[in-house]
């Protein structure tokens, strides 16, 4: 069992000033998840009358992207390859003070406490991060069309990216480029995606753009901190494409 | 092609570009400083070529100048934009658990080289613009023999110069081992051969600096 010093940043709404909050927590199980121990804090807070931390989670098995955190200064802590409700206790110690904030940056506004609004990925999506099927009953097996194993092991790990944003967390620029580029990828690599590919491209980016994140600088902490291990291939095809749309007009 | 120059990815290809273009200069001109340590004549050959040929003096050298300065002022303008996209800082942030020093400072490696490339341009390219352009000098010589090695070894002698052009270097060399691939990165190279060019650009990174470093130290202890 640990006993925990937490750092919690507290903000009462988007147009509040935020700020750091000292937490102590006791009795903490070493087997828990990082949210069940929040969970421990929100019931020792609600019995003592205060309001509880708003945090952000679903599904808690890793797949749905809905949890974030800024974990003693890395997105989803410490671990790798893993979201934060998939983060557990086992990796901190007894003892331990553990800095706690939402995701930042100027794209991804606080509404309140360590939630923050991602809706800016759902806009990007919106802008191009589809392909056009009709899906009026006579929809082609999708398997009838040959694709290469190669691509569709590149764009299934594309895919793979479940739009948690902490590739934008972790980017000193808040750049969005891994998640856009995963985006753009899962479809640049298969024949669905072709019809439409150069519209995509540039409308994503400049919807990318629009939000206001920050431009990429290669450092490659996005790859390193994604929990899905999507890598900056990624954001060299999605240049390529962008390139290949702009030239051709 | 209307909206590229304004686009993220756009201003990232140019910048990525401009650093291509650079990083080949900083290759040939490693390699005439080169020819300083071998032999003598040669240097001033090649120095005289370079300083008189219309082609490099016209065409390639105010191409070179546009670069420098497109690649430090664009520099400057994506950390501002960068700087704005990121909103509140983090009250703790690890940032070395998950990228190297070099790729998150490149702002201030790039700025330290700044500080030397100024220095340097009022050492050498500003004297030999002025014999050549003001003075109408391009004879190249002095004292009846050529010029080039005589200066060089000169400009070699103060301690601080040394001292300055070894820090510069130390820079640059920061500045290749991320700048390297991330260029390569930018135009959307990565692919099989990654692996091998990542490879490339720290020996590039370390033994280009290295060698200038050599030079300057050569000429001040022989002269």
């Amino acid at each position: 069992m640990m006993n925990l010093t937490l750092k919690i940043w507290r903000q009462k709404d988007s147009n509040t000033k935020g700020q750091m909050v000292d937490y102590k927590v006791t009795d903490i199980s070493e087997h828990m998840s990082f949210l069940e121990m929040l969970d421990v804090l929100n019931e020792q807070l609600v019995n003592s009358g205060e309001e509880p931390v708003a945090f952000d989670h679903d599904c808690r098995e890793g797949i749905c992207g809905m949890c974030s955190l800024y974990i003693n200064g890395e997105a989803h802590g410490p671990d790798r390859g893993i979201t934060t409700c998939q983060l557990h206790m086992r990796m901190f110690n007894d003892g331990d003070t553990i800095t706690i904030e939402p995701f930042r940056a100027a794209a991804f506004p606080v509404i309140k406490d360590l939630v923050v609004d991602r809706m800016a990925f759902e806009r990007i999506q919106h802008a191009g991060g589809y392909i056009s099927v009709n899906t009026s009953g006579n929809t082609q097996d999708a398997n009838a069309l040959p694709i290469s194993k190669h691509d569709a092991d590149e764009a299934m790990d594309a895919a793979a990216c479940i739009g948690c944003g902490a590739c934008v967390a972790t980017c000193k620029n808040s750049s969005a480029m891994l998640f856009v580029g995963a985006k753009i990828s899962q479809y640049a690599l298969l024949p669905q995606g072709q019809v439409e590919a150069a519209d995509r491209v540039q409308n994503m980016v400049a919807q990318m753009d629009l939000e206001g994140f920050g431009n990429c600088t290669n450092t490659g902490a996005c790859e390193i901190e994604c929990p899905k291990g999507i890598s900056l291939e990624n954001i060299a095809r999605m240049n390529r494409e962008y390139l290949k749309a702009s030239l051709k007009g | 092609m209307s909206g590229i120059l304004n686009s993220s990815i756009g201003r990232k290809f140019a910048m990525a570009l401009s650093a291509l273009f650079l990083m080949v200069f900083v290759l040939q001109h490693f390699v005439i400083n080169s020819l300083s340590v071998f032999s003598p004549d040669a240097f001033n050959e090649v120095s005289h070529f370079m300083g008189t040929f219309w082609v490099i003096q016209y065409l390639i050298q105010p191409v070179l100048i546009i670069g420098v300065i497109f690649h430090f002022v664009m520099g400057f303008v994506l950390e501002i934009k960068n700087n704005k996209a990121n909103g509140i800082k983090y009250a703790k942030n690890n940032g070395a658990a998950n990228s190297t020093w070099m790729s998150r400072n490149m702002v201030w490696s790039g700025g330290f080289i700044l500080v030397f490339l100024v220095i340097h341009f009022i050492d050498f390219w500003i004297p030999e613009i002025n014999t050549k352009y003001i003075v109408g000098d391009m004879s190249g010589m002095h004292n009846g023999e050529f010029r080039y090695f005589h200066e060089l070894q000169e400009k070699f002698v103060p301690i601080w110069r040394i001292a300055l052009y070894c820090i510069g270097f130390v820079f640059l060399a920061l500045h290749l081992l991320h700048g390297f691939d991330s260029a390569f990165q930018s135009v959307g190279a990565n692919n099989k051969y990654t692996k091998g060019l990542k490879g490339f650009g720290k020996f590039y990174a370390i033994v280009i600096p290295l060698g200038f470093i050599f030079i300057a130290l050569f000429h001040h202890f022989n002269h």
